[in-house]
């Protein structure tokens, strides 16, 4: 199962250890994230979704490229890295 | 008498008490996060803070025992739409928070950026959005002032009636409801603009009013300080005069109303809007006492040497007496008058840039 983790940054307001979810998407990773730690989502997408301007999520050493849908295909052995962007803060 | 005030700054919320003849700072909140907006709910006590976080989008969080613990609530969130709109609207920045009337306990409004106006009945627990305002074909005509999309910050409840409504909206004009958000009517006659083509200066629907203050003991009287100088209504915002003789300028974005004289108000101008700094660079608060004919320069204990502070529009506050006044400027500078602006003091000049003030 992927693994995500996060950034001390974002743990700094609310509790978020690295977890396995499941999923062979992007979207679908975040979504078993966001079923077991439901105030996490308005941290990482907006109102519609989609990433935060700020927020980059990484699968293994590559940045995802559809910030919208999510659609990014993750691997059943993929670590999936969640980092807030250095612009922004 | 209020004795305590908030600074809601862009690296924290400071809370600050009198004690004896002088004010104290206690440790912040939220230290290092930008705080956009703050409440403090005179009806239970209730402390709100909406932050907007750089990375991590729009926050809300209430205390109950005056700052010490917070609570997370649910920021005001738009409804999810078609996924293929990639204009849909996501909620940028909660921009004021206000109490609805004395006879609704716990109710409150607030105003974001993108320019929508949410209301929650269970003290910031969950919002909803008013779609009869949001849905005004008249929205597509709004647009961004100093941000990217236009924004809800003045929100003003008649206490003689608590469904009748005035917002401001930077910039969308005024509007009214008098059945607490239902139908809505687009206001302001009297305003002008010169941000926009000459046929358009009157347009109701463009008018950049960067606060309207109400004086609560004569809900009629509504200060404006707009874009393009300072108006008065006497009707509720219904309609507005300009008083365009205002020295040393009629820009700015702050405007305190007395709450006991309707003919008292205060305001911190600019240059204008291409140089938003003191004129001459000399900083000053500038007030009337007859209903806008005259206005006096408030100076003293203000700095005698260059100063470049501005005050952001909700960074001027008046306390219940009208005689103490708190402002906070973006080069974090703090200074309280205790008497209607006779003589200032400065209680900091080394704090954030401040975005809003707020008397208990």
């Amino acid at each position: 199962m992927p693994q995500v983790s996060f950034t001390d940054n974002l743990m700094k307001h609310l509790p978020c250890p690295p977890t396995d979810a499941a999923g062979d998407t992007v979207h679908a990773v975040m979504e078993s994230v966001f079923e077991s730690n439901p105030p996490l989502r308005s941290y990482l997408v907006d109102d519609q979704g989609r990433l935060r301007k700020h927020v980059n999520i990484f699968i293994n050493d590559r940045m995802i490229e559809d910030r919208i849908g999510l659609s990014d295909a993750v691997a059943n052995n993929d670590r999936v890295f969640v980092f807030q962007a250095l612009s922004g803060g | 008498m209020s004795d305590t005030f908030y600074v809601a700054s862009r690296k924290g919320l400071f809370t600050y008490r009198r004690n004896g003849a002088d004010w104290e700072s206690e440790a912040p909140s939220f230290l290092g996060e930008p705080v956009s907006a703050v409440l403090k709910d005179h009806r239970d006590g209730a402390l709100y803070a909406g932050l907007n976080l750089g990375h991590f989008g729009p926050k809300l969080h209430r205390s109950d025992d005056d700052g010490n613990t917070w609570t997370e609530l649910s920021a005001p969130t738009f409804p999810g739409a078609d996924p293929e709109d990639k204009d849909a609207p996501s909620v940028d920045q909660i921009w004021t928070i206000a109490p609805a009337g004395e006879d609704e306990p716990g109710a409150l409004w607030a105003g974001t950026i993108p320019g929508a106006l949410w209301r929650s009945d269970n003290r910031g627990e969950t919002w909803r959005l008013i779609e009869s305002l949001w849905d005004r074909p008249e929205r597509e005509g709004w647009f961004g002032g100093g941000y990217d999309h236009p924004g809800i910050h003045s929100v003003l409840v008649d206490p003689r009636d608590s469904a009748k409504l005035t917002l401001g909206i930077s910039c969308g004009g005024v509007w009214k409801s008098d059945d607490r958000g239902e139908t809505w009517r687009l206001t302001g006659k009297g305003l002008r603009s010169d941000y926009t083509p000459p046929e358009q200066s009157e347009d109701l629907n463009t008018q950049d009013p960067h606060l309207l203050a109400m004086c609560p003991s004569a809900p009629d009287t509504i200060w404006c300080q707009h874009h393009n100088g300072v108006f008065l209504s006497r009707d509720g915002g219904e309609t507005f005069t300009e008083f365009r003789d205002i020295k040393p300028a009629v820009f700015g974005f702050a405007v305190a109303a007395h709450p006991n004289n309707p003919d008292t108000a205060y305001l911190v101008p600019g240059v204008k809007d291409e140089c938003r700094v003191p004129v001459d660079a000399k900083f000053l608060v500038n007030k009337t006492t007859n209903g806008g004919e005259t206005w006096n320069a408030q100076e003293n204990g203000l700095p005698d040497g260059p100063s470049y502070d501005l005050v952001f529009r909700h960074a001027l506050d008046i306390d219940d007496t009208g005689e103490r006044l708190v402002m906070g400027s973006t080069t974090g500078n703090l200074w309280i008058t205790e008497n209607g602006g006779g003589e200032w003091r400065q209680l900091s000049a080394h704090l954030p840039p401040v975005a809003a003030i707020a008397f208990a």
